[in-house]
C-alpha cells in the first residue's frame, strides 16, 4: 500500500505531493473532512491505490480545506453524488496523462442507499440477519437534510459522518 | 376510486390522500349496515395475521373483520409463537407467510418492518403498528370517528395530548389529520415526550397551524377533540426515563367540565391511568364508539383491496 498522509501544511508546501498521472483529485473538502470522505467512498487504503491525503490546506474560498489524490481510481457518478454528503461544495478534477480532463462539482442525490446507517436503535435497519439496505431520501438539499425511508427518522449535515458504515 | 385501493400495500396513513380516506369512509358508512351480518365476499381468501407485539383491539377486530367477509385467519401472537424464536429472519417469515395466504396484517416492535415486509411480499401488506412510528388503520378509525361525531374533519381544533414521541396511534393521527384542514392542533407532552422531529417537519411544510404545549389545562377550553394516548413504556430505553414521565398528565371529568360543551375525548386504547373513570361514562367520552369502528373500517379496507363490493 502507498499512502501518503501530509497534515497541516501550507500552500507551498503540498508541493511535496507529487502531481498524480491518472486518477481522482478531490478539492475544496471542508478542513477535517478528508477522512470522512475516504469512509463514505468505502477507501481503507488496502485496495492498493497510492492516495495523498493533504488536510487544513490554505484555501483562498474555504480558509483552510482539504484535498485527496487517488490515482489510477476513477470515481462514478454515485460515488461523486456521496461525497456530497461530507463535501456539498467540493469539486471533483479526473486526471488523464498528468492533464485534468473533466471537472465536476458534486450533487446531493435525492437517495442515498447503503451508505449511512440509520442512527435510530429500533429501525428495522438495524436489525441482524436480515437482508436489507439502509435507504435515505433527501428532504432539503442546503443544510442537508436526510430522512430514513423505513423509520422516518430525520439526520441533519453534522450527524452524518458517525453515520457512515457502507452497508453495500 | 376503488381501483386506487386494489391489491395495495397499507404502510402510512400518509399514503392516503383526503379523497382516498373519504371515499374509505363512505364505504364504512355502508359496512355499517352489515356490521351483524355474515358475508361471503371474500371466501377463497387466507389472511394471515403476524403480530410480533401484543394487541387486543387490533387483532381481533382484524379478525372479525376477515372472518366476516368470509375469509380465513391464520396466525401467531408472538414471537415465540414462530420459528422466529428458533432464529429465522423476518424476510423468511414474510416469505412463507406471502406463499400460504392472500393478505399480510403485521405488527412488529421495529419501525419500518411492514414497509420492510412489503418490499419482500407479493401480496398486499397492512401495517398493524411498527414500533413508535405508523399505525394507518387506527389512524383510518379514529378520523371517521370524528367525522362520525361532527360530521366533519375540517375546522375543528384539536388536542392531541401525551405520548407524542413514542405513541404511534398519536403520531398517525396527527399524520392523518394534516391530510384535512383541521383549524389548528395542539401537540400536548409532557418535555421528556414531546413529538418527534419528522412530525413537526411534516406538519410546517403542509402549512398545518399547531402549537406544542406542555400543559392540557392551559388549551382545554379552545379544543374540540381531545386525543389522549397512554404513556408506551414498553419502548423506553431507560426504564428510570418512565419514572419521570409516569402519571405526568390525566384526563378528569372536572377538567373536561372547563371545556366545551361538545368536547369529545377519543383514545386508541389500551388506556391505563390517563384517563378518570368518571369520564369513561360522561358524555365526553367517545373512545368505546371508536373501538367498534375498529371492525367496520378493516372491513371496508380488506374489501377494497381485494376488489369486493360493499353495496
Amino acid at each position: 500500500m502507498h499512502l501518503f498522509l501530509v497534515l497541516s501544511l501550507s500552500e507551498e508546501s503540498t508541493l511535496v505531493v507529487s502531481k498524480i498521472k491518472n486518477g481522482t483529485v478531490i478539492d475544496h473538502i471542508p478542513a477535517g473532512k478528508a477522512l470522512d470522505i475516504l469512509a463514505v467512498l468505502g477507501i481503507n487504503g488496502k485496495e492498493g491505490y497510492r492516495i495523498a491525503i493533504l488536510m487544513n490546506v490554505e484555501s483562498k474560498k474555504l480558509g483552510k480545506k482539504d484535498i485527496i489524490k487517488i490515482e489510477d481510481r476513477m470515481l462514478s457518478v454515485d460515488e461523486l453524488n456521496i461525497i456530497s454528503l461530507v463535501a456539498p461544495r467540493a469539486t471533483i478534477n479526473i486526471v488523464e496523462d498528468f492533464s485534468v480532463t473533466a471537472k465536476h462539482r458534486v450533487e446531493v442525490p435525492n437517495y442515498i442507499e447503503g451508505v449511512l446507517r440509520c442512527p435510530n436503535p429500533t429501525c428495522v435497519t438495524n436489525k441482524r440477519a436480515e437482508p436489507i439496505r439502509t435507504r435515505f431520501r433527501t428532504i432539503s438539499k442546503d443544510p442537508i437534510k436526510l430522512q430514513c425511508e423505513y423509520c422516518g427518522t430525520v439526520v441533519i449535515w453534522d450527524e452524518i459522518p458517525k453515520l457512515i458504515a457502507r452497508k453495500r | 376510486m376503488k381501483e386506487r385501493f386494489y391489491k395495495r400495500d397499507v404502510i402510512s396513513i400518509l399514503e392516503f390522500n383526503r379523497e382516498d380516506l373519504e371515499y374509505l369512509f363512505d364505504v364504512c358508512d355502508k359496512a355499517l349496515r352489515y356490521i351483524d351480518k355474515k358475508l361471503y365476499l371474500l371466501k377463497d381468501k387466507v389472511i394471515s395475521l403476524a403480530f410480533f407485539e401484543p394487541s387486543t383491539r387490533t387483532r381481533f377486530s382484524f379478525e372479525v373483520a376477515a372472518k366476516k367477509l368470509g375469509a380465513d385467519v391464520i396466525s401467531f401472537t408472538s414471537e415465540e409463537a414462530s420459528s422466529i424464536s428458533k432464529g429465522e429472519n423476518l424476510a423468511d417469515t414474510i416469505r412463507m407467510l406471502d406463499s400460504y395466504s392472500d393478505l399480510i396484517v403485521i405488527r412488529h416492535r421495529l419501525e419500518g418492518v411492514a414497509k420492510y415486509a412489503a418490499e419482500i411480499a407479493e401480496k398486499p401488506v397492512i401495517n398493524a403498528g411498527d414500533g413508535k412510528q405508523h399505525h394507518p388503520t387506527q389512524a383510518m378509525i379514529d378520523l371517521y370517528t370524528v367525522r362520525k361525531l361532527f360530521d366533519t374533519i375540517d375546522g375543528l381544533v384539536y388536542g392531541v395530548l401525551g405520548d407524542l414521541k413514542y405513541g404511534r396511534a398519536a403520531t398517525s393521527f396527527i399524520y392523518g389529520l394534516s391530510q384535512f384542514k383541521p383549524r389548528k392542533i395542539y401537540l400536548i407532552a409532557p418535555e421528556a415526550l414531546k413529538a418527534r422531529e419528522e412530525v413537526l417537519e411534516m406538519l410546517k411544510n403542509k402549512g398545518i397551524i399547531y402549537e406544542e404545549r406542555n400543559n392540557v389545562e392551559d388549551v382545554i377550553d379552545a379544543i374540540d377533540v381531545l386525543y389522549v394516548t397512554r404513556i408506551q413504556r414498553e419502548r423506553f430505553p431507560d426504564p428510570m426515563e418512565y419514572e419521570k414521565v409516569k402519571g405526568s398528565y390525566r384526563v378528569t371529568y372536572e377538567l373536561l367540565k372547563r371545556g366545551k360543551k361538545e368536547l369529545k375525548v377519543l383514545h386508541p386504547l389500551p388506556k391505563v391511568d390517563e384517563i378518570e373513570y368518571s369520564v369513561d361514562i360522561s358524555s365526553y367520552a367517545a373512545y368505546y364508539i371508536q373501538a367498534k369502528y375498529g371492525v367496520p373500517i378493516r372491513m371496508s379496507l380488506l374489501a377494497l383491496i381485494f376488489g369486493a363490493e360493499l353495496e
